[in-house]
């Protein structure tokens, strides 16, 4: 058996990495941080961009899950909300469900950049999701699971 | 996470440590509503030291700004960096609040 230094594993290529994380939170807004942390130091190791890691990956995924508590669960203790990501050197592809009734994504989006949206307060959410994401979809038909695909481009 | 406030001559200067995002939006708005209560009227939040603000944080932003204009006061951000700027940019919020690139030009715009 021949052991790798740590030179060579560096030099390993990236593009045959795989990883996967799989998490349940309670419905509790302050979990959302630390769950973000983990998804953008994954995306850090398999050298996503700086971009991705400081913008797109914490927004969008900071959006998905606060939906997911504030308004799927409405915060009720005894909902959860759960996450699966799944990282390689193509993209990262985010699924957020929670135990909620779920929603109609199209009826939801707004444009909140018009003169008259401006000065919302609200609704940003999903517009952000959208434009920092390759891709937004209501991944079954219940409306409680949402997908966020991000290619590495 | 955590928001410091402090006075410079006339202006509360509001440092965001780390981010803004929806569990903590609160805590800043209250501060700055706190400040505003006692009678200021300039405001100044500087993100040098912020990670990421999501749209929870963004909305708080634009609620205190509408609350300091109605109490004839003035909001101005500095330090945004080139992530933030983009979101900013992607919202249009750009056009909404006076953006300056330092603390120091920020201070000089009131």
């Amino acid at each position: 058996m021949t052991h790798s230094s740590d030179a060579d594993v560096g030099s390993l290529p990236l593009d045959t990495m795989r990883l996967a994380i799989e998490l349940e939170i309670p419905s509790d807004i302050r979990y959302i941080e630390r769950v973000v942390e983990l998804v953008t130091r994954q995306c850090e190791h398999l050298r996503f961009t700086a971009r991705h890691c400081a913008l797109n990956v914490p927004v969008a995924l900071t959006e998905a899950l606060s939906n997911a508590i504030l308004r799927g669960n409405r915060e009720s203790r005894e909902k959860h909300v759960r996450l699966k990501a799944r990282l390689d050197f193509v993209s990262l592809v985010m699924e957020v469900s929670d135990d909620g009734e779920g929603f109609d994504l199209e009826n939801c989006t707004i444009d909140p950049t018009t003169a008259e949206n401006i000065e919302r307060v609200d609704g940003r959410g999903l517009f952000l999701m959208r434009a920092l994401m390759d891709r937004v979809e209501r991944f079954n038909d219940h409306g409680n699971v949402i997908r966020l695909t991000l290619r590495r481009g | 996470m955590s928001f410091s406030i402090k006075k410079q001559g006339e202006i509360v200067v509001v440092d965001v440590e780390g981010q803004l995002i929806v569990g903590n939006r609160q805590e800043l708005k209250q501060k700055v509503l706190d400040e505003l209560e006692k009678g200021e009227k300039r405001f100044l939040i500087d993100f040098s030291q912020t990670g990421y603000i999501d749209s929870s944080g963004l909305g708080v932003l634009v609620s205190l700004s509408k609350k300091i204009r109605e109490q004839g006061g003035e909001l101005r951000l500095a330090n945004l960096n080139d992530d933030l700027k983009t979101l900013f940019e992607l919202t249009k919020l750009d056009t909404l609040f006076q953006i300056a690139d330092t603390r120091e030009r920020a201070l000089e715009s009131f």
